[in-house]
């Protein structure tokens, strides 16, 4: 009687680790080889001979390059310093006062993710730009440089770091606040005492999210960066620019340090504020209070006013013949095989690109995190499947995009051939954004009962019989939401893809830098308009298709 | 270490054709040991029930009979056949959760097709299987609903349903009442022990209520920190529990502790208490004296067994009045007595009275001391 021989009578055991090991194969692929080349690259002479770190004392020894480092750290540095306290703010507003519109204002401040980052750059060269109508009130400074990269950077990363505050908020414990009440504790100290300790995990997690979102943002400081050199401008010179790919994977493991620490931080402290909420705590329910909630409709007002006015001018100034001389309506910037040899057809491939990493990446990441949860045998390679999968979160776009180039263009690597193409576009779209994607899909097949494949099992039904007529049907919601998050991030990412387009397979958001590198900024405007409304349209498609999923094939939820 | 010197007198009742046949099975989880070395018979035919505390293990030892979670050592026969290391797809069993794991997106229809959907049956033999098994659990017209429109009872019928319809061997229940209120479950009992009687498939239930262990099942395996202290008839668990653990745990029972004074004779405080039999123990031991609080009784006049004492509470429960009674002297001792309504009544009992309360030396059970 041995277990294995009535291990090979398991058919199912078998063919989950199967799937399993399959699965494994494919991630190691496509997230922990490129990290591997990118790692080895940089201990590599251009001959692919071993160098120790001899590219690493090239680097400290370049000046201009140890500029970039610390222009890097410093803005990133300030516009975490901007942006965490304003989201702080607007969450407060958001979670805890009676605000009116609270809906509303969420909503707008999550507008900056449906573009690409370097949209508000745009905006900025249309408002403070050479041309720009605001000019004055730079008082003789240029946008183009670390004050537009400040600025631009404070919007793109204002969402996420609000998406933290809001969380973190929301966690607060309501008893605590009826008992410093009760203690007449002044309005003041409730808030120094009692708010600020609940949020300061939320807080140190917004501050290293914000500083690793802005050191490692390519769009922004290539279209308003002037000659202000950072880290992520200096890896596309060192690759695109000088096919110096030494030198590039340096520049890439400096900017995965900043990532790694924050996803620990961030780890730790997403611990600790699960532990600040006992189980028996109560939410809190803000009262009114007009002075209150008056002063932060005020302050919404002119932050929400903010994000949309840098969204609108773009899309503004996407329709205006000449600006700033004449400012009547036109078509003509959306006429883009002027601009863009490509014309039109970047705008389709990104469309083509970003349908197939959602479907694709849904179809993977869902199974996926289905094999992790819900299947019994290889705990090993379950534990290997999730790691894998969570290692994208701490791995920026930039780094893995600089990853894929080494291993894809590597002598020895027959997957060679995919350089350029569609295929490797998607690859490595879906391997960006699969952590967010993975912890969505395991989140909902943690709430669906346990017991579902112990029941199938003792009625002698495989597992992928009920993966298909239960689990996927009861996870529609889910799966939906996983695919509308790939298909928009696809459809905005800059970063790690403009280092993998080839000649046919340019993307809109790659057009979008080239348009402006040619002094097209109209025309840039009118893509990445182009890219906005697709992503929204796709989102409101989504809140209605919400709607029909709930309502028709999910009857089974009412009472 | 509970005692198993009182075992003897009722070694477990090995059934005729052994249908389940548990060895020395173990189940650690990293250091902690769920379950220490269970053996175990199971008839076929029979209705058992896994009763202990929460955390004991019942839940973790039907799970390995089902295959769905692998023991560490030892092994499980079914029918003859070692399926120790069998995946639950080759063990036929049909099994009910707390939770019943119903499929929320499926009709009761297609819940209980589900096991025969995949058997590759025709059409309308499942539809007439159905439809015969849901008219057995009574749940004949719910057919098109889905689970989250039925009540609770009925959602626990249509998982037994499910359950059934593959007519599997061993039918496996964890806890198939604990979510119900009180009245479904009493209906509930009854129906499925009418059911399984009907069917004379082979149950197992866990539970932690000891009412309905005793109600319900033919023999009860009651556990205790991941191995069993006892396996009998509720007749025989509840009158001669093997262990001071299935004494306290089915039924209620007062424990008095004192030391053997002859052979049948044990000194509790300063009074001496006879028993009916107490073999094993020799003078000087210190033992545990248990009794049930219905087999006490007040009587008039002194004599053997016969204590004076204080009624200090009492509590209504229905058909009976539980009394607390207190003893006199430097260490008095307590004692629970249960009386029947109707004696209550005729003698109209109060706090602070002072009564005799009758040990029957018969009803005394004699433990050895726990540690
Ligand atoms: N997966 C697990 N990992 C570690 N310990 C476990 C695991 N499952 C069960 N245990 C432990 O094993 C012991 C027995 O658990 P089991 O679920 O069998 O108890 P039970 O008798 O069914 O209790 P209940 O009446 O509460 O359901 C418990 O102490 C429990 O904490
Ligand atoms: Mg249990």
């Amino acid at each position: 009687m041995s277990a294995n021989a009535s291990f090979t009578r398991d058919r199912e055991a078998r063919v989950a680790t199967l799937l399993l090991a399959g699965l494994a194969f494919l991630l190691v692929l496509l997230i922990a080889v490129p990290l591997w080349s990118l790692l080895s690259k940089s201990v590599q002479n251009s001959n692919g001979q071993f160098v120790g770190l001899a590219n690493f004392a090239r680097y400290i020894s370049t000046p201009a390059l140890v500029a970039s480092l610390w222009n890097s750290i410093w803005v990133s540095s300030l516009v975490a310093l901007i942006v965490v306290p304003l989201a702080f703010l607007y969450a407060y507003a958001l979670t805890r006062s009676r605000m009116p519109g609270r809906g509303l204002f969420m909503a707008v401040a999550m507008t900056p993710l449906f573009a690409p980052s370097l949209l508000s750059a745009i905006s900025l060269i249309y408002i403070f730009g050479n041309q720009g109508f605001l000019k004055s009130w730079l008082f003789g400074a240029s946008i183009y440089g670390p004050v537009g990269i400040v600025l631009a950077e404070a919007v793109y990363c204002f969402p996420h770091a609000l998406m933290i505050m809001v969380t973190a908020l929301r966690l607060a414990d309501g008893r605590l606040y009826e008992v410093a009440e009760a203690l007449g504790t002044s309005k003041s100290r409730v808030f120094f005492t009692v708010t600020l300790p609940g949020a300061r995990y939320g807080l140190i997690s917004a501050i290293f999210v914000v500083f690793t979102l802005v050191i490692t943002d390519f769009g922004i400081p290539k279209v308003i960066g002037g000659q202000f050199n950072v880290l992520a401008t200096d890896a596309y010179k060192q690759i695109v620019g000088q096919q110096n790919f030494e030198m590039g994977a340096v520049v890439g493991l400096i900017l995965l340090m900043p990532a790694i620490f924050a996803f620990f931080v961030d780890r730790q402290v997403q611990k600790k504020q699960v532990a600040l909420l006992s189980a028996r705590a109560v939410p809190y329910e803000p009262k009114p209070n007009g002075k209150r909630d008056f002063a932060l409709l005020a302050f919404c007002l002119v932050i929400g006013g903010l994000l949309i006015g840098m969204l609108g001018m773009a899309i503004w100034a996407s329709f205006i013949r000449y600006w700033p001389y004449n400012l009547t309506f036109t078509l003509n910037n959306y006429n883009f095989a002027n601009f863009d040899p490509q014309g039109w057809g970047a705008y389709l491939t990104s469309l083509k690109m970003a349908g197939l990493t959602a479907i694709f990446g849904t179809t993977i990441v869902f199974f996926g995190a289905y094999l992790v949860e819900k299947t019994k045998p290889a705990p090993a390679l379950r534990g290997f499947v999730h790691f894998l999968a969570m290692l994208p979160m701490a791995v920026p776009g930039l780094v893995l995009g600089l990853g894929y180039v080494f291993f894809v263009n590597a002598p020895w690597n027959p997957l060679g051939i995919f350089y350029g193409t569609l295929t490797v576009l998607v690859a490595n779209t879906v391997a960006h954004f699969y952590t967010v994607a993975h912890i969505t899909a395991v989140t909902q097949l943690k709430q669906i009962d346990a017991e579902f494949e112990s029941v199938s099992a003792s009625l002698k039904v495989p597992f992928w019989v009920t993966f298909r007529r239960v689990t996927v049907p009861i996870s529609l919601p889910a799966v939906l939401d996983i695919a509308v998050y790939l298909f928009v991030n696809a459809l905005t990412t800059v970063s790690a893809v403009i280092f993998l387009y080839g000649p046919g397979t340019k993307l809109a958001s790659i057009a979008i830098v080239h348009m402006d590198e040619m002094g097209a900024v109209a025309a840039a405007a009118a893509m990445a308009t182009c890219i906005v409304f697709t992503a929204m349209a796709v989102k409101l498609l989504h809140l209605a298709l919400d709607r029909v999923v709930f309502a028709r094939f999910q009857a089974w939820r009412k009472r | 270490m509970p005692n198993h010197a009182a075992m003897t007198s009722e070694a477990p009742r090995a059934p005729e054709r052994s249908f389940l046949s548990i060895r020395s099975l173990t189940k650690s989880f990293g250091p902690f040991q769920a379950l220490k070395s269970i053996d175990l018979e199971i008839g076929e035919g029979e209705f058992v029930c896994f009763l202990g505390p929460s955390g004991c293990g019942k839940t973790t030892l039907l799970r390995a009979i089902a295959g769905l979670d692998r023991q560490t050592g030892g092994s499980i026969m079914l029918r003859g056949k070692d399926v120790s290391n069998a995946p639950p797809s080759q063990r036929d069993f049909g099994i009910v959760f707390q939770s019943y794991a119903l499929f929320p997106n499926l009709t009761v229809a297609d819940n209980v097709g589900y096991g025969l959907v995949n058997q590759k049956k025709p059409r309308d033999m499942i539809i007439a299987r159905v439809s015969e098994l849901l008219a057995l659990v009574g749940l004949p017209d719910q057919a098109s609903k889905y689970p989250a429109q039925l009540s609770g009872g009925q959602q626990q019928r249509v998982a037994l349903a499910r359950a059934l319809a593959t007519s599997p061997g061993l039918l496996l229940l964890d806890e198939p009442l604990s979510a119900l209120d009180a009245r479904v479950r009493l209906r509930l009992r009854e129906e499925i022990r009418a059911l399984q009687r009907r069917l004379g498939v082979t149950t197992i239930m866990v539970t932690h209520d000891q009412e309905e262990a005793l109600s319900m099942a033919e023999r009860i395996v009651v556990m205790n920190h991941g191995v069993i202290e006892q396996v009998g008839t509720p007749e025989e668990v509840y009158a001669r529990p093997a262990t001071a653990f299935v004494a306290d745990f089915v039924g209620r029972m007062t424990f008095l502790s004192g030391v053997m004074e002859g052979a049948t004779l044990v000194r509790v405080g300063d009074q001496a208490l006879r028993v009916a039999e107490a073999p094993g123990f020799s003078a000087g031991q210190k033992v545990e004296l248990g009794l049930r609080p219905e087999a006490v009784r007040l009587v008039e006049g002194a004599g053997e067994n016969r204590l004076s004492m204080r009624i200090t509470e009492l509590e209504y429960l229905g058909s009976f009045v539980r009394a607390t009674l207190e003893g006199e002297g430097a260490s008095p001792l307590t004692l629970l007595a249960d009386l029947p309504f109707n004696v209550m009544q005729d003698r109209a009992y109060a706090p602070g009275q002072a009564v005799i309360a009758e040990l029957p030396a018969s009803a005394l059970r004699i433990f050895s001391a726990r540690t």
